[in-house]
């Protein structure tokens, strides 16, 4: 081992003067990613259920008769949008400049507000006609799938919201570029999701 | 919303009425006992003022040793009331012949045995093995603690506060009366409409969350925190296991989340997943839960391969045999996890070529499995073997495990399972891999680490007594089983009629009392060992003359673990070392890092608890504040930044000296 050879002549060496150097938080990307792996799989089991589900309309209303595409094509325009600017965010970031970098982020929370909005309103419409979750296998899988993607949406604000407050509190420290690395990673988790919920259960499901 | 409505639901209490209390003797007495017992341990704690310590030292702490010990504890109370199930249904059985009704009745027996199972795996098997690698991979592989720390203490309140959760079901309310995968429709709310599927769904949700939390952190650890030199290839075989354990268990436990949800929702909010109406399909449920416990059973069973191949080697004096081989086998066993599930039920109506298919792929993970056996065997041969309380354990496991597996390769064949499957057949061959798997490797790891982590070994006496009540308890109380298998008996009966019968589960009875006397005999020889521990003591930090890491460092390990990070030259790094003529660092020594202590993880897990209990009872107001609660203590949490400190030098060096006091204290 040639990074030993300061420390003994020939001998073996079983320890270095110089402790190995584990960084602070070292571990927390890969962790992150295993983690949203885990999520991934909660999201694959929810499109299975709809997968298995999606045709038992219990003689209630099919895919055809509920879904507006118009609506969708506003709220999947929303959540891409928003993965971009989350990008010039964390591009302002590795800049160092923490103001723009803000306003990205405030501008990304509202798009994702607006989409949960959007949400809202399409899933209260549905209740409203007597579509709810109850109605049928389909339905109850639908709400699942597409509500679990903005509940997660619906944490990724709050979480958005409370890494402003730190990073305006103590700036783009080591700590606070990891866990905004960690958002930016969540936020387009969240986004693939997405385009996997908007191409099977609304294209597919009208196209049906 | 539509559900049948039989409790009215009170806007502040929920569904909690006097009638919640059972009015059952046993639960009663039983009940009185624990209040006791708990009123007794909480006076000693506050006559011996032990709180500031309790919390300071244990609850509060980042530790993984004592965080790993704190599981072990978890898994050996919740052992006892597991056992307590179990013997009280073979009481049952074995009195219910020739009209009589026995002593339980079908309400009680039935959450009898549903409690036995989700006790025996979730918080007696998953806290023993948590608990397990927690201790033990840091150290073999060279580091001071996991990859996040906090992390890890609160994963162990998460599961400590599933096991709460199943035991205030015993006195408030009932626990699910399903059988242990609550299948609906049985566990849907038109036929479970009280609270006992809820305190099964909360108290797993729960304790999930803490494992597969605890699972990402292990992944990390092994995967970043290695000491320098230690290839892949050159891990310990246990820290191999586990690390496939651990990727099981992030690959699995999510999906037992999302059925549980599913379950959830269809109980609480009227969906239609599961219902037999509607267009819900109980047959997914099936599926869904056993593709999380197939590779359940592994996640059980791989740390404790490690443990045997650990303890084989050392106590063969010899590096282990096919280690590659191990590696891979296991790497193998890890995939074909995933591609077994669907054995469970053969019978639900899967057709001919899907039975086909996953019959054989079961079929085909017993040779893996077998390659493992023969590594083990090999390694003794010609090793000179030391008969200690380790190696008894894995020699027992070595006979009993492998007739459960091939009892379980007979199961495997869809013809042959149309036959046995529900039946006591299928009971005596999980009971014969888990006990002779899981249960005989924990003990052979309680025996064998017992000295790394208290500095003293366990007494073999008491402990000899022990493997012999529960080797011969256990094959007397599961071969009758077997035999009631074969002759048609199915599971779960609480009366029967053949009066020709009753001898089997009269031996079978036997066998349970005489695992009574080895669990007993294991709790005498921790207390006689505790008391004896001067007699006992090992100063060298090595007692085996073991081949890993762990042996490297005294015993109690400090809390920094090693003063130095070892550097690894071979795979079995500390007998190598031994080997070139090591000596141990008496100077140089720096200050360490470290990560501090922090209250965070029992206060979430205690506002998790209270969630659920207040979901379970309907407690809506009490739910929205728990949550609110919970989140807000989770952001709060996130504020503090300062959560490591320093050990300074002059601390390390005095440890160190101490150890060598005691070091040369032996030699003189």
């Amino acid at each position: 081992m040639s990074t030993t050879a300061d420390v003994a002549t020939d001998d073996t060496v079983f320890h270095y003067e110089e402790e190995p150097h584990h960084p602070e938080g070292g571990s927390t990307m890969l962790g992150f990613w295993i983690y949203l792996m885990s999520d991934c799989l909660i999201f694959a089991i929810l499109f299975a259920t709809f997968g298995v589900l999606g045709g038992n309309y219990a003689a209630g209303p099919g895919p055809a008769d509920l879904f507006e595409l118009e609506l969708i094509a506003i709220n999947t325009s929303l959540l891409l949008v928003s993965s971009i600017t989350f990008g010039f965010a964390m591009l302002a970031m590795v800049g160092g400049r923490q103001a723009t970098m803000q306003i990205w982020l405030a501008v990304t929370g509202l798009l994702g507000l607006g989409f949960l909005g959007v949400e809202l309103y399409e899933f209260h419409h549905l209740i409203h006609i007597g579509a709810g979750p109850q109605r049928s296998g389909f339905l109850s899988a639908f709400f699942v799938l597409v509500g679990t993607h903005g509940l997660h949406v619906f944490f990724g604000t709050i979480w958005l919201v409370t890494l402003m407050v730190q990073v305006q509190k103590r700036g783009l420290v080591e700590a606070n570029q990891r866990r905004l690395m960690c958002l930016s990673m969540f936020w387009h988790f969240l986004d693939v999701i997405w385009i996997g919920v908007f191409t099977f259960v609304y294209l597919l499901g009208v196209l049906q | 919303m539509e559900m049948s409505e039989p409790i009215s639901v009170h806007p502040i209490f929920g569904r909690l009425t006097w009638q919640a209390i059972p009015y059952d003797p046993i639960v009663q007495m039983t009940f009185l006992v624990v209040v006791l017992g708990g009123l007794g341990v909480v006076y000693m704690i506050y006559r011996y003022k032990l709180w500031g310590y309790l919390w300071n030292e244990w609850f509060t702490t980042v530790d993984h040793k004592k965080i790993g010990i704190m599981y072990m504890v978890l898994g050996i109370i919740m052992l006892l009331r597991g056992f307590a199930d179990a013997i009280m249904m073979r009481l049952q059985q074995v009195m219910a012949f020739n009209g009589s009704d026995g002593y339980l009745n079908a309400h009680h027996y039935d959450q009898v045995f549903t409690a036995h199972g989700v006790i025996m795996i979730f918080f007696v098997a998953m806290p023993i093995i948590t608990g397990l690698m927690n201790y033990v991979i840091p150290l073999q592989i060279g580091t001071r603690d996991v990859a996040f720390p906090f992390l890890n203490n609160f994963s162990f309140w998460m599961t400590a506060g599933g096991a709460v959760i199943v035991m205030a079901s015993l006195f408030l309310g009932e626990f699910a009366q399903t059988g242990w995968l609550a299948f609906p429709p049985l566990s849907g709310l038109d036929a479970s409409p009280y609270v006992g599927v809820d305190y099964y769904i909360w108290a797993l949700q729960v304790a999930g969350v803490g494992t597969t939390l605890s699972g990402i952190n292990l992944i990390c650890t092994i995967l970043k925190m290695r000491a320098p030199g230690m290839t892949m290839m050159k891990m310990p075989i246990f820290t191999w296991t586990s690390l496939c354990t651990n990727v099981l268990i992030v690959a699995s436990f999510p999906v037992l989340t999302a059925v549980l949800v599913l379950l959830s929702l269809d109980r609480y909010v009227g969906t239609n997943f599961f219902t037999t109406d509607m267009g819900g399909n109980a047959m997914m449920y099936v599926n869904l839960i056993w593709i999380w416990g197939h590779p359940e059973v592994y996640i059980l069973i791989l740390p404790l391969f490690g443990v045997f191949s650990e303890v084989t080697s050392t106590f063969s004096g010899k590096r282990l045999f096919g280690y590659t081989s191990m590696v891979y086998a296991t790497v193998v066993i890890t995939v074909l996890a995933y591609v077994v599930w669907l054995h469970h039920f053969f019978t639900m109506g899967n057709g001919a070529s899907v039975n086909a298919f996953f019959g054989i792929t079961t079929m085909i993970i017993s040779i893996p499995t077998g390659a493992k056996i023969f590594n083990w065997l090999f390694t003794m041969y010609h090793g000179r073997i030391r008969f200690e309380l380790p190696m008894m354990w894995t020699i027992a496991f070595m006979l009993t495990f492998t007739v459960g597996g091939m009892t379980g390769v007979l199961l495997a064949v869809p013809p042959a399972d149309f036959l046995l499957h529900n039946s006591l057949f299928l009971v005596a061959h999980f009971h014969n891999v888990i006990i002779g798997g899981v249960l005989f490797g924990s003990f052979a790891a309680i025996n064998y680490w017992w000295p790394k982590a208290f500095g003293f070994k366990l007494d073999h006496f008491w402990g000899a007594v022990s493997f012999w009540f529960w080797v011969v308890g256990f094959w007397a109380a599961f071969m009758p089983l077997y035999i009631l298998g074969l002759m048609g008996v199915t599971r779960r009966m609480r009366v029967f009629d053949d009066p020709s019968l009753q001898i089997w589960f009269g031996i079978a009875a036997l066998g349970a009392v005489l695992i009574a006397c080895g669990i007993g005999a294991m709790l005498v020889q921790f207390a006689v060992s505790i008391w004896r521990r001067e007699e006992l003591a090992d100063t060298t930090g090595d007692p085996w003359n073991g081949r890993t890491l762990e042996w490297a460092t005294s015993s109690p390990p400090p809390d920094y673990n090693f003063a130095f990070t070892p550097v690894v030259h071979a795979t079995d790094a500390w007998a190598d070392m031994k080997a070139r003529g090591y000596e141990r660092p008496e100077d140089g020594f720096r200050p360490i890092h470290m990560p501090s202590n922090t209250s965070a993880g029992v206060v979430l897990a205690g506002l998790s608890v209270v969630l659920a209990m207040a979901l379970i009872w309907y407690v809506w107001w009490l739910a929205a504040l728990a949550f609110v609660g919970l989140i807000g203590y989770a952001i709060y949490h996130t504020f503090d930044y300062h959560r490591d400190y320093h050990i300074p030098a002059d601390e390390v060096a005095r440890v160190e000296t101490d150890r060598t006091r005691r070091l040369s204290g032996v030699a003189s």
